[in-house]
């Protein structure tokens, strides 16, 4: 154990350790079960600084397995946030009981392995080790700062954190499947407060990376800060019908929920408006989606799913043609079309079909400017609120709060705020009207273009 | 509990901790097993159980806090993750300690009493839990041919906690909370719609004697066949009733936040430098209270050792004190509220609600829909969001209807309620005598996650923005 930085803990376990104490568990599997475990081990750092001083810093190693056990077609789980043989011992029987009182589905399973090779994609950074604490911390002041300074609107900054992880994850089980991987990530975010006579607004900056020094601090400034005070003195504007214009991080929030909807659960469970529309016209011709984690762009890449499948380039939507869902290996077998390698899941929980790296192909229509200079009557949309409850994933209904800009014959016009927006998702994507060619790589491992949704209603004032 | 963690050692980890010239150290402690049965598409999908135990280690210098945790139990693991806390207080800090250390003072046990549980869920066979899904399943099915898919979820935990600090602070609490919830879909004319049911309440198996599973099954499937028939929400400002129960969140939400004593000091809440005004309609009066016993926020000691207690936030229209947590209470030189939690060991505490509630008034809900010509009943209050600066929510209304000359007429279909909390608080037109808690609540803050309760009664809002679809 080495004390750099004088502030680590604990010993680390890296993949081949974590691979041995999941083969462990496979092979005291009985002849009528299967048996997956995935253990992970992490080393994460926090730190929050506010008004010019550190506020607080967190280390720690993380450690946690997940266990599931199928016999005769009957599957149990269980997890714990350790991997000392006692605990790990205790999750096997814990799984095992567990089994015993599901019920029997034919399709259940674990992954078989299916011959796709996975991509080789070095997802580990060692600056994140080796970085000194203090270039951390500065750099959540600098954050700070370049915040504070950059408007005299700016009166406070709520929260300015960093954080860091150095990971590592394996999973073995009765099919033959070992996978393994490790993978570095830091990441920033601030929330700013600006003030402009009895006015008061909030907006939030964020950026993530492999390292530190790939954080881009001036575009998380230059974001959160015009975001906010650009939408001081909003108000509530008038109901009409307005088209949407969604630069890529929007763009992304958007067609992100979309491709919710287009997972193999809620397919065989029939909660997707898409369900029986595979071959058919979904989308204006504008649009294409993908769920590609083998893009090493990507900051959602990963060469193995959540079951140890290799992962592979997975088209949704191709120029508005739905092409298929995600599936992990239930779903896929359920469904008779096989898992697309797309299973997530934390450690502590159990596999279920989602998009890792969801990309949205660029259009021809400019970048965000251009866009906006396109509308009549629309808004630029800064923030979308309530996105839980209003987002309906079974029925499509779409109806979310909305602040942001409106925009006049081609131009940005005043704030507005306490309004919602509602459409459908189904007619969000038919309505798709402008697609830019500012693809963008965004923090949350999604890549998007700026698009234009016409036809969505704006309620605010009657 | 972790009988390793003898008083001696806690007072040399404790030292530890204090080594870089922090001012108070902290040890907690906590174990937390939970186990859930999910019903879904017909069958038991799974049964899942997790098992956690660690502890967090923080020490605090003024406004600097250091913090550093574990799942290694051994006396070197607790060492080495007080040393990792000192280490992490000092960082980046200028000069060198100068005077005195602070020192482990004598433990005093805090006496507790853990809210009471008459039947251990561990001890009740999982099978007995599988049936009540079952039962659940078949009811809501059997309310009509349109019920087409339901979703059933039982989940217990207990969660054993220990707090030590420096200041010779010892409480232990032990608590148990348990969970069941039905989720239904009607298929019609209108597409799919959905129904909920949720009950949890810190308590044991018990729960399920006091709620009948069959009843609740009922309530999530006639929910979703209510709004079979429902139209379009309109979209346009309202007189708006909020029913009994679940409005509750909005006030947590739109409110509560605003009164955590962290926000108020990065001036991150509209509440900041207010205590003493008139901020609401004199008809509210709205508390926090982590001693309501049952209750899905109850504590008897909350996360830094501090038993959970009344508070009172808004008296009568006037603004009465806010929600404090060990660290802002010390910068006040004042007592914490009970309000300091934490979603698990591996978080820092921060000022956190328990149970919120907006308490009853005088007026019968009959007459309150009675006084509304032309407005919106919102019986059911799902999830929403608010930004706690300006105090702006969107919440979506999972069950609501018309009301037209005094009468509560058709269903609505989902749609969302936007408003500003503190303009609410002043536009409270009547509120009711029929109080009920709410749905329990997870609620989340800077990322971390704890059981909340909430609760209203009928109340009258003289307008609030309905973004539906029709118009």
């Amino acid at each position: 154990m080495t004390a750099k930085n004088g502030n680590r803990n604990g010993t680390t376990m890296n993949q081949d350790q974590l691979l041995s104490v999941a083969e462990s568990l496979v092979a005291q599997a009985a002849s009528n079960e299967q048996i997956e475990v995935a253990c992970s081990y992490g080393r994460v750092r926090s730190l929050r600084v506010y008004e010019g001083e550190l506020e607080n810093m967190t280390t720690a190693d993380n450690a946690a397995i997940g266990v599931r056990v199928l016999a005769d077609g009957r599957e149990g789980f269980a997890s714990a946030g350790s991997l000392d043989p006692d605990v790990v011992n205790q999750m096997l029987s814990e799984a095992r009981e567990n089994a015993k009182f599901a019920e029997a589905d034919p399709h259940v399973g674990i992954a078989e392995p299916d011959g796709v090779e996975p991509v080789a994609i070095n997802l580990w950074r060692e600056e994140v080790a080796t970085t000194p604490v203090e270039e951390k911390v500065q750099i959540a002041l600098d954050l700070e700062r370049g915040v504070r300074s950059a408007d005299p609107r700016i009166t406070g900054v709520r929260v300015v954190s960093y954080g860091d992880n150095e990971g590592s994850f394996a999973l073995a089980s009765t099919a033959g499947i070992r996978a393994s991987t490790q993978a570095t990530s830091a990441s920033v975010s601030v929330q700013v407060l600006a003030e402009d006579g009895d006015k008061t607004q909030t907006g939030f900056g964020w950026d993530g990376a492999r390292r530190p020094g790939d954080l881009n601090i001036e575009r998380v400034i230059e974001r959160a800060v015009s975001r906010t005070v650009d939408l001081l003195g909003a108000t509530k504007p008038a109901t009409a019908k307005v088209s949407l214009v969604l630069d890529p991080h929007l763009t992304s929030t958007v067609m992100g929920l979309i491709a919710g909807t287009l997972t193999g659960d809620r397919v065989i469970k029939g909660r997707s408006p898409f369900v029986d529309r595979v071959g058919e016209e979904v989308a204006t011709p504008l649009l294409t989606l993908v769920d590609d984690a083998t893009d090493p762009e990507s900051l959602g890449a990963d060469s193995h799913d959540g079951e140890g499948l290799a992962t592979r380039r997975v088209p949704l939507i191709t120029d508005g043609v739905l092409q298929g869902f995600v599936h992990d290996s239930y779903t896929g077998r359920r469904s008779g079309h096989g898992s697309t390698g797309s299973a997530v899941r934390g450690t502590r929980g159990l596999p279920s079909p989602g998009v890792h790296a969801l990309a949205i192909a660029p259009g021809a229509s400019g970048n965000l400017d251009d866009l906006i200079a396109g509308v009549d009557l629309g808004v630029l949309v800064f923030n979308l609120a309530g996105i839980h409850s209003g987002v309906n994933a079974i029925s499509g209904d779409f109806s979310v709060g909305v602040e942001g800009r409106m925009i006049r014959n081609g131009q940005l016009a005043e704030p507005i705020s306490e309004c919602t927006i509602s459409s459908t998702l189904q007619r969000m994507l038919l309505d798709t009207t402008a697609v830019g060619s500012d693809l963008t790589h965004l923090p949350s491992g999604t890549s998007a273009p700026s698009t234009v949704i016409g036809d969505v209603m704006l309620s605010g004032a009657s | 509990m972790s009988d390793d963690l003898t008083p001696e050692l806690a007072a040399d980890v404790l030292t530890i901790a204090l080594e870089t010239g922090g001012e108070l150290a902290e040890i907690f402690f906590e174990d937390v097993e939970q186990a859930s049965v999910n019903l879904d598409d017909g069958r038991i999908e799974s049964l899942a159980s997790s098992r956690d135990r660690g502890v967090g280690i923080r020490v605090i210098d003024g406004e600097r806090t250091g913090f550093a945790h574990t799942a290694d139990l051994s006396a070197e693991g607790l060492r080495s993750t007080a040393r990792a806390a000192a280490a992490s207080i000092a960082a980046g800090k200028a000069g060198s300690q100068s005077g005195p250390l602070a020192t482990v003072v004598d433990f005093q046990p805090t006496h507790v009493e853990p809210g009471e549980v008459q039947i251990h869920p561990a001890t009740v066979g999982k099978a007995d839990k599988v049936a009540a899904l079952r039962t659940a399943e078949e009811t809501a099915r059997s309310r009509s041919e349109a019920i087409t898919q339901v979703a059933a979820r039982y989940a217990e935990t207990r969660r054993r906690i220990r707090v030590i600090n420096s200041e010779g602070l010892w409480a232990d609490d032990d608590q148990t909370r348990t969970l069941f919830s039905v989720n239904s879909v009607a298929s019609g004319d209108v597409g799919l719609q959905t129904g909920n049911e949720t009950v949890g309440l810190s308590m044991g198996y018990e729960l399920l004697d006091r709620y009948d599973v069959a009843d609740l099954a009922t309530k999530a499937a006639d929910r979703a066949l209510t709004k079979l028939e429902a139209r379009p929400a309109p979209a346009g400002t309202f007189e708006v009733v909020i029913g009994p129960g679940s409005g509750g969140v909005l006030f947590h939400e739109a409110c509560g936040h605003g009164l955590e004593a962290d926000l108020v000091r990065k001036k991150a809440s509209a509440f900041a430098g207010r205590v003493g005004e008139q901020v609401a309609s004199p008809l509210v009066t709205l508390v926090d209270d982590g001693a309501m016993d049952i209750e899905w926020g109850h504590l008897a000691i909350d996360d830094e050792g501090h038993r959970g207690q009344r508070n009172v936030l808004i008296e009568d229209g006037v603004l009465v004190d806010y929600m404090w947590d060990t660290i802002r209470a010390r910068q006040q030189g004042r007592t914490p509220s009970g309000n300091g939690r934490r979603q698990s060991y591996r978080h820092l505490p921060m000022v956190r609600m328990t149970n919120t509630f907006l308490e009853a008034g005088v007026s019968t809900p009959e007459e309150i829909i009675a006084s509304v010509d032309h407005g919106v009943y919102v019986a059911r209050l799902g999830g929403g969001q608010v930004n706690t600066a300006t105090g702006d929510f969107v919440f979506g209304m999972v069950e609501a209807y018309m009301i037209e000359n005094g009468q509560i007429t058709a269903p609505l279909r989902e749609g969302q309620l936007i408003g500003n909390g503190p303009k609410v608080l002043t536009q409270i037109e009547a509120v009711g005598n029929d109080f009920e808690m709410g749905p329990p609540g997870t609620c989340g803050k800077d990322g971390q996650g704890v059981p909340v309760g909430d609760g209203v009664p009928t109340l009258k809002v003289t307008e609030l923005t309905i973004g539906g679809t029709a118009a």
